[in-house]
């Protein structure tokens, strides 16, 4: 499964290319899974000198979609560009994977691209499903996404609005005003991301304790763990096991 | 990652949000004046056999009337979704079985669709494997209403139909026990297929509980319909119509009964439903008796979903055929449980040492996933139960977050209590049929 890639040498260590898992066809570089991203099995210091140690992923970026997106993609995206004006500074990105549109907007205008998402009539996007984090740690400084599922319930349609921010500077106004539903949604990804969500009406913690210290959904929140001990030997925690990235 | 992000109350623009965690319970109640004003605040739960787990209500009160109720959850916070990062993709199905208890077909069955569409694998899903997926799912919409009922009639003082509800349930989770081998937590519904074909002995059984299933049905409305304390305490009581539905986002058969007939089987169908004849129940009028009836008529016509999932099972595989990603192993029945079955275990270990190999690396290291995003959503007995699932390209979930109905649902009940009386916040909680365990996984 690592068979030598000649273009991405990286100090003479081969960089997996073939899938080991899919016939599906995985793209031949990988984001890493582990926050270095580096070794196949994210062990770093054993004294291992297979090589496989030095192993380093490369992150694949987003990439835009070319028009016509297909399906009723095109008719979300145009209607979109018509009923907002400032479509061109909000919207970053236009990703079509898998059958879904994603729309990469930016963190400050979010409110207002979904006000125009509910309010338009030829988008009528009705129902916020689902607000959610990922940390793509690692990726660039802008590692935080809070990602809306938004469903049109009038035209039956799906698409996702995704921001990024930092974990610097974590803030974007809250949808709580369009979508009442985010309340609880924002509030659980404030509490595992540390995401604020300004305008929130009550954005506290909603399922860690209140006086919880940090948020345990990000990358680098340290899994902590009680080691342990068999005979002299020691189990780390799952984030520092030997384990296939 | 600082330390100020620390929650406490704070004043905002809606006023001083307290977080109640018990060091600032004395302020909440100085914070009203029970000579003057006439309102207490009484704490409800976690622990009350009315609030449907461990749920805690804070009710602000004027006499009987609720002046405001806020409700807290995370009492039973796992950490499923941040576990789900540290196994590989199969391994997810046996965590996420766990969420919401009640209907964990559903939240395999969402995470195992999810996996197959980051696959790519969807149409590669044998017509036998959906097949059982619809005909578990329905039969575990029926289990899960049942217990609704059950609870929710004990909760309004009517013993003998929660007695009868977990009776009815029993059977299905026979059925359940029959063919996933457990009467919960199944991890049945794989990426890719189902663990195991079902038996001969079970579809027996289904076609036995499709024969005695309508009659109790009869019985159950015959108990509560023309029963006049159940019709006083559920009619007209937690209003909420379509419109405060769709803003705070409630699905499933709260939305039903308010009267819009929004099911994503209907709607975004999955798993072949557009194929099934069945109807969606509605009613009016959006209170807890419409949503009594609407679950009912559920039950009617899973029962009816389960009979056409049953004429449709033809025999054939049901994994996928690709062996990169199929479990390499036929399970089994053995003396010490459920396991590979025994010819298998005799080839690779005693005639092919590549099967043993292919074996070694898909049980270790599990198959990988391309990278990519998705969202999935199927309609579980509670509404919309919705997966987003992330690749990186790893053999294990980068991210997978569950949209629970409970967890959302939960949301409606101060719209739901404020400005009723105290003991209709029980009818109305448990008109929201919230499941614990799925709302805070």
């Amino acid at each position: 499964m690592t068979a030598p890639n000649d273009k991405n040498n990286d100090g003479g260590v081969p960089v997996p290319t073939t899938p080991a898992g899919a016939s599906t066809g995985a793209p031949a570089e990988y984001p890493p899974s582990s926050p270095a991203g580096r070794g196949m099995f994210g062990m770093h210091g054993s004294g291992d000198v297979s090589g496989y140690g030095g192993l380093v992923r490369q992150r694949k970026p987003i990439e835009e979609a070319a028009r016509p997106y297909g399906g009723y993609f095109d008719e979300v995206r145009d209607a979109l560009e018509e009923a907002y004006p400032a479509f061109g500074d909000a919207i970053e990105k236009v990703v079509v994977d898998r059958g879904e549109l994603t729309l990469h907007v930016r963190p400050e205008r979010i409110a207002e691209v979904c006000q125009v998402m509910r309010d338009d009539l030829a988008l009528r996007f009705e129902l916020c499903s689902s607000v959610s984090g990922v940390d793509y740690l690692g990726a660039d400084s802008r590692r935080l996404h809070v990602v809306y599922q938004l469903t049109s319930m009038t035209y039956r349609r799906r698409v996702r609005l995704e921001a990024a921010v930092s974990a610097e500077d974590p803030h974007l106004p809250s949808v709580t005003a369009v979508y009442p539903t985010a309340d609880w949604q924002e509030r659980e990804t404030y509490d595992m991301f540390g995401i604020v969500f300004d305008g929130h009406p009550n954005l506290t913690r909603i399922l860690m304790p209140d006086d919880w210290e940090g948020h345990p959904q990000r990358k680098d929140y340290p899994l902590g763990g009680v080691p342990v001990e068999y005979k002299g030997a020691e189990i780390p925690p799952p984030d520092r096991r030997r384990s296939y990235q | 990652m600082t330390t100020s992000n620390y929650a406490t109350e704070r004043e905002t623009t809606e006023g001083k949000v307290f977080t109640v965690t018990g060091g600032d319970w004395d302020q909440v109640v100085a914070g009203t004046d029970p000579i003057n004003d006439e309102r207490i605040v009484v704490n409800m739960g976690p622990q009350h056999p009315s609030t449907h787990g461990v749920l805690r209500l804070i009710l602000e009160l004027e006499g009987e009337t609720v002046r405001e109720a806020r409700s807290v959850v995370g009492y039973l916070h796992t950490g499923i979704e941040k576990n789900l990062e540290y196994r590989n993709w199969v391994q997810g199905s046996t965590f996420v079985t766990r969420m919401d208890y009640l209907a964990p077909l559903f939240n395999e069955t969402a995470y195992a669709l999810a996996v197959e569409k980051l696959l790519g694998v969807t149409d590669e899903v044998t017509e036998r494997a959906t097949t059982i997926r619809v005909l578990m799912m329905e039969l575990n919409r029926i289990s899960s209403h049942l217990v609704w009922l059950a609870t929710t009639g004990m909760e309004l003082g009517a013993i003998s139909i929660m007695l009868y509800g977990f009776r009815e349930r029993e059977y299905i989770l026979d059925i359940f026990e029959t063919i996933t081998g457990l009467r919960m937590n199944h991890a049945y519904v794989r990426p890719g297929g189902v663990a195991q074909d079902v038996p001969d002995e079970a579809i027996v059984k289904i076609r036995e509980f499709l024969k005695m299933m309508p009659k109790k049905l009869k019985e159950y409305e015959d108990l509560l319909s023309g029963q006049p304390i159940w019709t006083e305490r559920t009619k007209g009581v937690a209003v909420l119509d379509a419109t405060g539905c769709l803003a705070l986002g409630v699905t499933g058969p709260v939305l039903r009964s308010a009267g819009l007939a929004w099911d994503l089987r209907k709607t975004m169908p999955y798993c072949g439903y557009e194929t099934y004849e069945f109807d969606v129940p509605t009613h009016p009028d959006g209170d807890v008796w419409g949503r009594y009836l609407v679950r009912l008529a559920e039950i009617r016509e899973s029962l009816k979903l389960v009979e056409q999932a049953l004429d449709r099972l033809k025999p054939g595989p049901v994994m996928v055929a690709d062996r990169k990603i199929a479990w390499p192993a036929q399970l089994a029945i053995g003396v010490d449980g459920m396991g590979n079955s025994l010819e298998h275990v005799a080839k690779i270990m005693g005639q092919s040492m590549e099967s043993l190999i292919h074996h070694f690396k898909l049980v270790t290291e599990g198959f990988r996933v391309p990278p990519g995003q998705v969202y999935v959503g199927i309609e579980s007995p509670r509404g919309e139960l919705g997966v987003h699932a992330v690749s990186d390209g790893g053999t294990r979930p980068y991210r997978v977050h569950y949209r629970e109905p409970s967890f959302v649902n939960l949301q409606a009940l101060p719209a739901m209590a404020e400005g009723g009386l105290i003991a209709d916040v029980i009818a109305g909680g448990a008109s929201l049929d919230p499941v614990m365990g799925g709302c805070d996984r």
